[in-house]
């Protein structure tokens, strides 16, 4: 009988791409390609003990007192979306950074590069939303500076802030301070900021009504500690969305993650273009939400606490630490339960 | 989006999974044809929810899998030349070709762009005339109307700087060739929903016939996809091959006749190479001669570039449903996301990756 199989010399597949020779995109996505080159690059040439902690920010000690420090770059485009701007990101991120170490911030450091062509105004409005939220993060800019590259060089604006806090904790917060059995509590819903922004971004036209995350945890890291939570982690969710935070914590900390899909919160609005796109809202960036790991016997506490701020209204609990598992597993919709993994590179929409 | 939560029902997933038990009396082999559907089994589990014996492999239906190495070099090629602009859907930037991929040609100076909507490269070009707009048009049916229309909006607007690099495959053709493999194992098949929105499924009624097979055409949630099992199961335990809808929410016989118009008015059928597997006679669409002043590859003299595909992994078999991703030697250890060997690790819609990324279920003891 005639052999109908197809011919073997079409079984094959591609040459592989292995490692990059130049930086991506992707590099940026707050993902494991991020990952990849942090740990290949800047951790294996600095070498320093405050970022082998792989937090936030670093606490260290100077003349007695527990400061911490943190640094941040914006590049956000574009510079005004719906809930924010570049000025105010640039503020809360630096603000919410040190507050994930425990620490209040007070004093900031702008750093300005801007494209030829810019308009003035764009800038004033930009420089008078930054003075805004650091007024109401209780913030001072003490040092600054200016820098202008040439038209086509850059994207309007690129902001760099850095910020120095003092520790509200007796001992900073980092991720090795999580234990088995604690309780991992969100402060609000996710997907909020990534999907907002690129519904304003030219070429995807969404109609939502969705705003920007975007908001200072700080007053709610503030009452935590000052009401006695036993906290033992803090970490805000950016770029990489809840998955990379939960991964980069499960890994850093060595222990294992159970999260619950059903009590993830999620807006109708952002399940609606993620499943459009084909996008994951646990991999979809925030920019004012942050997830706290406490004894399970706190958490409603935890949960009450922050429920009183308006960023912090839908907060819940979404799982627990465990100790019998490595990575972070999560019970889907339907009941089975299955590995969260880091976002490969940028997101990029699926086909159809 | 209640809409899509009502389809997620935990409640109506297991009473599914229990009526599939209550008919299967042995073991059975059914392909999920599409990406979507393979990235829902796995995303949700439901290969655990339904009987052991029911085996659901994975079908060639990942645009971004299927689109030959040669094609990718040659939107490569466009990408690397000056005054272009390369447009292109965001999953085949990722995709390699023979020795790079397009986000490689972008960090070196290369303009890429994604876009939403072939439209969007064409407004580009309207508005940017000193460039040359060409957009990299994949996929299967589902994205052929709107990439047909693209070109007719161009050609009634007289915009002469706009270009279509083609590369869309037909589904049937590959059922065929599947079915016709002597290694071939797939007993019935789940039809890709969104494809027969487009196309309807009348065609399919001439495979099911020839090649005794039962095809339901199928929907991509998680109660979908547990009832296209439910309903191929039923037929083959009755020893039927009929066409039947699951999907019918969206699809209907006929299709969309108005997306098919426009496909037959820019398009012509001819043979296209698929990656992994090789040559499918009229198994793709090209621009016909009304509108080959858009065809990139014959404007920019593209089909000189041709490529081999490398013999490193086993995609074709995993695309053909021969094998399982897990079963290939290389699945995650040589072969991942990262590091991909083959475009189906690449895609989010490709089976490798819908493998590696979900299948790690080895500590699920609840």
């Amino acid at each position: 009988m005639k052999d109908n199989s197809i011919s073997d010399g079409y079984r094959t597949c591609p040459v592989p791409v292995s490692s990059y020779k130049k930086v991506l995109l992707g590099h940026g996505s707050g993902g494991k390609l991020t990952n990849d080159l942090i740990s290949s690059v800047f951790m294996r040439i600095f070498d320093s003990p405050e970022l082998d902690t792989r937090h936030d920010g670093a606490v260290m000690s100077l003349g007695g007192e527990k400061i911490a420090m943190t640094t941040d770059s914006y590049v956000v485009t574009p510079l005004f979306f719906p809930g924010g701007d570049i000025g105010s990101l640039a503020v809360h991120g630096t603000v919410n950074d040190l507050a994930m170490c425990g620490a209040r911030a007070r004093f900031m450091t702008a750093g300005f590069i801007i494209e030829e062509g810019l308009d003035m105004e764009v800038l004033e409005k930009v420089a008078a939303s930054m003075k805004r939220s650091c007024d109401e993060a209780g913030v001072r800019i003490v040092a600054g500076d200016t820098k202008v590259v040439e038209k086509g060089k850059g994207d309007g604006l690129f902001i760099n802030t850095s910020g120095v806090g003092t520790l509200m904790s007796d001992e900073p917060l980092l991720p090795s301070g999580i234990k088995e059995g604690d309780a991992i509590v969100i402060s609000g819903d996710v997907g909020r900021h990534g999907i907002a922004i690129m519904s304003a971004r030219e070429g995807l036209a969404l109609k939502t009504s969705l705003e920007s995350d975007s908001a200072l945890l700080s007053g709610m890291v503030e009452d935590l500690i000052s009401e006695g939570v036993n906290v033992h982690c803090l970490r805000d969710l950016t770029r990489g969305g809840l998955a990379s935070a939960l991964i980069e914590l499960s890994s850093v900390s060595g222990t294992g993650m159970r999260i619950d899909e059903a009590y993830i919160p999620v807006s109708e609005e952002v399940k609606g273009v993620c499943e459009i796109l084909g996008l994951d809202p646990l991999q979809v960036a925030n920019e004012g939400r942050f997830i706290c790991f406490v004894p399970a016997g706190e958490a409603e506490k935890t949960i009450k606490i922050l429920s009183r701020h308006n960023a912090g209204r839908n907060a819940c609990r979404i799982g627990h630490v465990d100790g019998r598992t490595s990575g972070v597993y999560m019970r889907n919709l339907v009941g089975t339960i299955r590995k969260i993994d880091m976002l490969t590179g940028e997101q990029l929409p699926r086909i159809c | 989006m209640k809409y899509v939560d009502e389809f997620r029902d935990r409640v109506s997933v297991e009473t599914l999974a229990t009526a599939i038990r209550g008919i299967t009396t042995r073991e059975w082999t059914i392909m999920e044809v599409c990406g979507g559907q393979t990235h829902s089994i796995m995303r949700f589990g439901i290969d655990e929810l339904i009987p052991r014996g029911i085996t659901l492999v994975h079908g060639p239906g990942c645009p971004v899998c299927v689109t030959p190495v040669e094609a990718i070099d040659r939107a490569i090629r466009m990408a690397s030349m000056k005054d272009v602009v390369l447009c292109s859907f965001g999953d085949m930037l990722r995709v390699p070709g023979s020795s790079k991929d397009l986000l490689g040609v972008k960090a070196e100076g290369g303009d890429v762009r994604v876009v939403y909507s072939p439209m969007d490269a064409l407004k580009m070009a309207v508005d940017d005339p000193g460039k040359k707009v060409v957009f990299f048009a994949v996929g299967f049916e589902t994205t052929a109307p709107g990439n047909a229309m693209a070109v007719y909006q161009a050609k009634k607007n007289g915009v002469d700087n706009f270009y279509m690099l083609v590369s869309h495959v037909l589904v049937p053709p590959a059922m065929r060739l599947i079915l016709s493999d002597s290694n071939n194992r797939v007993q019935g098949f789940l039809a890709a929903g969104h494809v027969c929105a487009v196309m309807g499924y009348d065609e399919y009624e001439g495979i099911a016939k020839d090649h005794w097979v039962p095809i339901v055409v199928t929907g991509f949630e998680p109660v979908d996809i547990m009832k296209g099992i439910y309903m191929c199961v039923k037929q083959l335990e009755e020893g039927r091959f009929d066409v039947e809808n699951q999907y019918s929410r969206v699809v209907k016989r006929e299709g969309n006749p108005e997306a098919k118009r426009i496909m037959k008015e820019v398009f012509d059928l001819s043979d296209r190479k698929w990656r992994g597997i090789g040559n499918i006679p009229l198994s793709g669409l090209v621009l016909n001669g009304r509108y080959e002043g858009y065809d990139a590859e014959k404007v920019f003299g593209l089909d000189a570039v041709t490529a081999e595909e490398d013999q490193g992994c086993m995609s074709g078999k995993v695309l053909r449903g021969i094998i399982r991703p897990d079963e290939c030697g290389k699945f995650g250890g040589a072969c991942t996301p990262e590091h991909p060997l083959g475009a189906p690790m690449v895609s989010s819609e490709g089976a490798c990756a819908a493998y590696y990324n979900y299948k790690d279920r080895e500590k699920n003891e609840g």
